[in-house]
């Protein structure tokens, strides 16, 4: 099973939708950060996973999946960032209370 | 005394598994970060996340890849997280309610989209499937990402680093008092704060 390509990318893809399905239903925006934080990393199992299944690429997936991880950790500090710096003025990190626009 | 081939009463080989073990432990606590009611425990549960995910890339022979994981998901990423997690954690934070209301939508989506892609995964036919899985070495990766190929990624990632860390210093600091006048905090302030006629939702600013 862990020499089958599809075992990889079918673990991948069940952590992909349960990303989606965290970013798209959890009114914390910290939660929905920790659900993106998810989502990344199922894409870069998925990169691994093909480039261990394809000796040719074996090194250039490897660079793929750190250079998406130096992007998610820039992600993760900008929109930590401005959650904190909304939270200063609401008072709450739920999403559903941001409701400026509608006011 | 030796470890025999496979596992004795099942058959299997060890990494097969190892490969469920990992990617069990993964789902869950995968799933737990998603419907968790205290988002501390879903911070926490992340970790475990990152960590069956990293042990999942050494059984891919991406070892390289699984060092990087722990350096960068579990030791800055989740640290992050966690550390804002206790910056915006309200008192009534675990008791209110988790998910949206129409958050079945969210349900629905997600459910299809992941089958979408397994059907997609299963319906294909693979090329080089069967090939031998082979170990690559770090210097390979050195030699790659200093190449010509990817030097310019790398450049790119270390401005855009840059940019980000400055950013959200940036966004996140309070400016100090000594600036009198509308200045008094930081630059998102005057594009989220509430309104003075609205009553705010969870008590006075500041």
């Amino acid at each position: 099973m862990s020499q089958s390509l599809e075992a990889y990318l079918v673990l991948s893809a069940l952590l992909f939708g349960i990303g989606t399905f965290g970013f798209l239903a959890r009114r914390n925006a910290i939660a929905m950060l920790m659900s993106i934080e998810l989502m990344l990393n199922a894409v870069n199992l998925a990169v691994i996973a093909f480039g261990a299944f394809t000796p040719a690429l074996a090194g250039h997936a490897a660079l793929i999946a750190l250079l998406v991880m130096a992007v998610a950790a820039a992600e993760a500090t900008v929109g930590l960032a401005i959650v904190i710096a909304i939270y200063r003025n609401r008072r709450t990190p739920l999403v559903d209370e941001y409701a400026s626009m509608r006011e | 005394m030796a470890i025999p081939q496979e596992i004795p009463l099942l058959g299997w080989a060890w990494d097969d598994l190892i490969f469920l073990l990992l990617g069990g432990l993964m789902l869950a606590a995968a799933l737990f970060v998603v419907i968790g009611r205290d988002i501390i425990r879903s911070g926490l549960a992340m970790i475990v996340a990152f960590a069956a995910l990293a042990g999942i890339y050494v059984l891919a022979g991406a070892v390289i890849v699984a060092a990087a994981q722990v350096l960068i998901y579990i030791g800055a990423i989740s640290v992050l997280i966690l550390f804002a997690i206790m910056l915006t954690q309200t008192k009534a934070g675990p008791a209110s309610l988790v998910f949206h209301r129409q958050a079945w939508v969210g349900f629905v989506t997600a459910a299809v989209l992941a089958l979408l892609i397994i059907a997609a995964i299963i319906n294909t036919q693979w090329p080089g499937r069967e090939a031998e899985r082979v170990a690559f070495s770090t210097i390979e990766v050195a030699q790659l990402l200093f190449g010509p190929l990817y030097v310019v990624s790398l450049q790119v990632i270390g401005v855009m680093l840059t940019a980000a860390v400055i950013g959200g210093v940036f966004l996140a600091k309070r400016e100090d008092a000594h600036d009198p006048g509308d200045r008094a905090g930081s630059s998102l302030d005057r594009l989220t704060r509430p309104p003075a006629a609205a009553s705010e939702p969870g008590g006075s600013r500041q």
